[in-house]
């Protein structure tokens, strides 16, 4: 039989550590990150006494914005920008959603036809999704001119860097099985992306695309504030000319059109799982 | 290792047998026994892993057409090594293969895995259908690897002679109903009819399944393993599949191979084959 007391100190054995030891090195990186974010604090965080100064100021400036302004003339000129500013969204996200397939199937290990290449696309993706969007905004303006076209490329470049990581990790973790099956039969590996592994994360191409969509409306929103087209370059107007009641009426716009394209995405992909 | 010969009779035994004449009678001849069509030879068949570790070695077999044969033995005793050694799927390590007029050694050219593949069908414990898409699509997408197949990637896209003949597959493994049905919806047993179905419409002369049972009940098991077997014998298909059950090599085989201990321990027609002997395969 099997005592329950306590067994004789030459044979006890000890529990584990209640937390985990910690490295000499480990402790360093600790106390600098630690140093530089107190040091940031001091440079860069709102102390209290600007806070409270500003609050008044923000005050005044939401009296300024109010009632937003409902003239039809310029109600009309903002739905025309709204327009355009979904437009830039839908068709940028729609081409960079194209693009980012081939470009995820380059980029997927162990499906790419590239073999070790495929760092290549996979550089191209990263580029793409690091460079922050307003930065490939003026890098399109500078070269393509003012307006929506800028725009539209800058959401593509932005979708592709977004969508292309994911449909390549969705094509990695896609079912082997199937593709094993139809690799034995002979089949190449068009074929076999084409027939076994789009199926398979078909809902992670549209979940990912529809979040690509959301996330377009969103840039598209701000892309004008450096002259890439859209409902964004009239809030710059209306910000440079002090005409605030303009301002707010964009801001409820723009509040509208992405707390719908949210909804509409949301049911999208509820439909789709 | 105890090898008998497994021939097939082919052409009528006696002249003018069965005709009710009996002033034929000095036509007779002796029985003439043609062995039928090399399917699959290997001799000194070897194959190690890169790690230094021996599957099996000295492996000698000789499948004529229309046989159906099991090979058997126990979990890790390289049946599905040597299956796929076979047909070329897996390089072997020594020895030489016959696999339906294609000589190799170690692995077969990229020419010839090609022809290889054209006529061989396949049947994986795991079934590999593509789940979301829909039955009728899974046994199209048989046609892949064939010439001019690029439009069996889906059914919308496929000729019209191969919607029927997928049909005519599905109807006879019972699951023409469910031509429409997404595969992840099926069960395990009718998923594995789908994916008999999409091996014949290859037209294969070989077919070639890996524990076609082993994940299914045990009922189900034996429906699968009648229906392979009476559709390979149907269409005059090699078959050669591996299992570790017993009574489905005994009920659906003409001949039994095992592997025990990287050799085969024995190769003989089903009909002289024993529980005993079996047995002695997995536990002697």
């Amino acid at each position: 039989m099997v005592s329950l007391t306590s067994p004789p100190p030459s044979s006890r054995v000890l529990p584990p550590p209640r937390l985990p030891s910690i490295s000499p090195l480990s402790f360093t990186v600790l106390v600098v990150v630690g140093a530089l974010f107190i040091a940031s604090m001091g440079q860069v965080a709102p102390s209290p006494e600007k806070l409270a100064n500003g609050l008044p100021r923000m005050a005044e400036l939401v009296g300024r914005m109010l009632p937003p302004n409902t003239d039809p003339g310029f109600l009309q000129r903002m739905g025309w920008r709204i327009l355009e500013t979904l437009q830039i969204a839908l068709v940028g996200t729609v081409f960079g959603v194209i693009v980012s397939q081939p470009m995820g199937w380059l980029a997927a290990r162990g499906i790419s036809p590239l073999g070790a290449l495929r760092h290549f696309p996979r550089a191209l993706i990263s580029l793409f999704r690091t460079v922050p969007d307003l930065v490939w905004a003026l890098l399109f303006v500078s070269t393509l001119g003012l307006g929506a076209v800028a725009g539209t490329m800058t959401i593509v470049v932005d979708t592709i860097g977004f969508c292309g990581r994911f449909f390549a990790e969705a094509m990695e973790e896609a079912d082997k099985k199937p593709q094993e099956a139809l690799n034995a039969i002979g089949a190449n590996r068009v074929t076999v992306l084409c027939g076994a592994i789009l199926p398979d994360v078909m809902p992670t191409l549209i979940n990912s695309s529809l979040f690509a969509l959301e996330k377009a409306v969103r840039a598209s929103v701000v892309l004008g504030l450096v002259g890439a087209g859209g409902i964004g370059q009239e809030l710059k107007v209306a910000f440079d000319l002090f005409q605030y009641r303009n301002a707010s009426a964009i801001i409820l716009a723009i509040f509208a059109i992405v707390l719908a394209m949210e909804f509409l995405t949301d049911r999208l992909r509820a439909k789709f799982q | 290792m105890e090898h008998v010969p497994v021939q097939n009779v082919a052409g009528p035994n006696l002249v003018g047998a069965g005709t009710g004449n009996p002033q034929i009678g000095p036509l007779v001849k002796p029985p003439a026994v043609t062995p039928a069509p090399q399917i699959i030879g290997a001799r000194g068949l070897a194959k190690t892993y890169p790690n230094g570790q021996a599957v099996f070695a000295g492996v000698d077999l000789d499948i004529r057409a229309d046989q159906r044969v099991a090979l058997i033995g126990s979990n890790g005793a390289g049946k599905s090594t040597l299956l796929k050694c076979l047909i070329g799927l897996l390089p072997s390590s020594g020895g030489e293969i016959t696999t339906l007029g294609e000589r190799f050694m170690a692995a077969p050219s990229a020419a010839q895995l090609t022809r290889l593949r054209r006529q061989i069908g396949f049947v994986f414990q795991n079934h590999g259908l593509v789940g979301r898409q829909s039955v009728l699509t899974n046994v199209i997408q048989g046609k892949l690897g064939l010439p001019g197949s690029w439009r069996a990637w889906h059914q919308s896209l496929a000729r019209q002679e191969w919607r029927e003949e997928a049909m005519a597959v599905l109807a006879e493994v019972r699951l023409a109903d469910k031509a429409n049905a997404r595969a992840d919806q099926l069960s395990g047993g009718q998923a594995q009819r789908v994916a008999i179905a999409r091996a014949l419409i290859r037209r294969p002369r070989l077919l070639i399944a890996d524990e076609p049972a082993a994940s299914l009940d045990p009922a189900v098991g034996r429906d699968i393993m009648r229906i392979f077997s009476e559709l390979a014998r149907d269409h005059g298909i090699t078959l050669v599949y591996t299992t570790h059950d017993m009574q489905h090599a005994l009920d659906y085989s003409d001949r039994i191979v095992a592997l025990k201990d990287g050799r085969v321990h024995f190769d003989r027609p089903t009909v002289r084959v024993s529980l005993r002997d079996m047995d002695g395969v997995f536990h002697g």
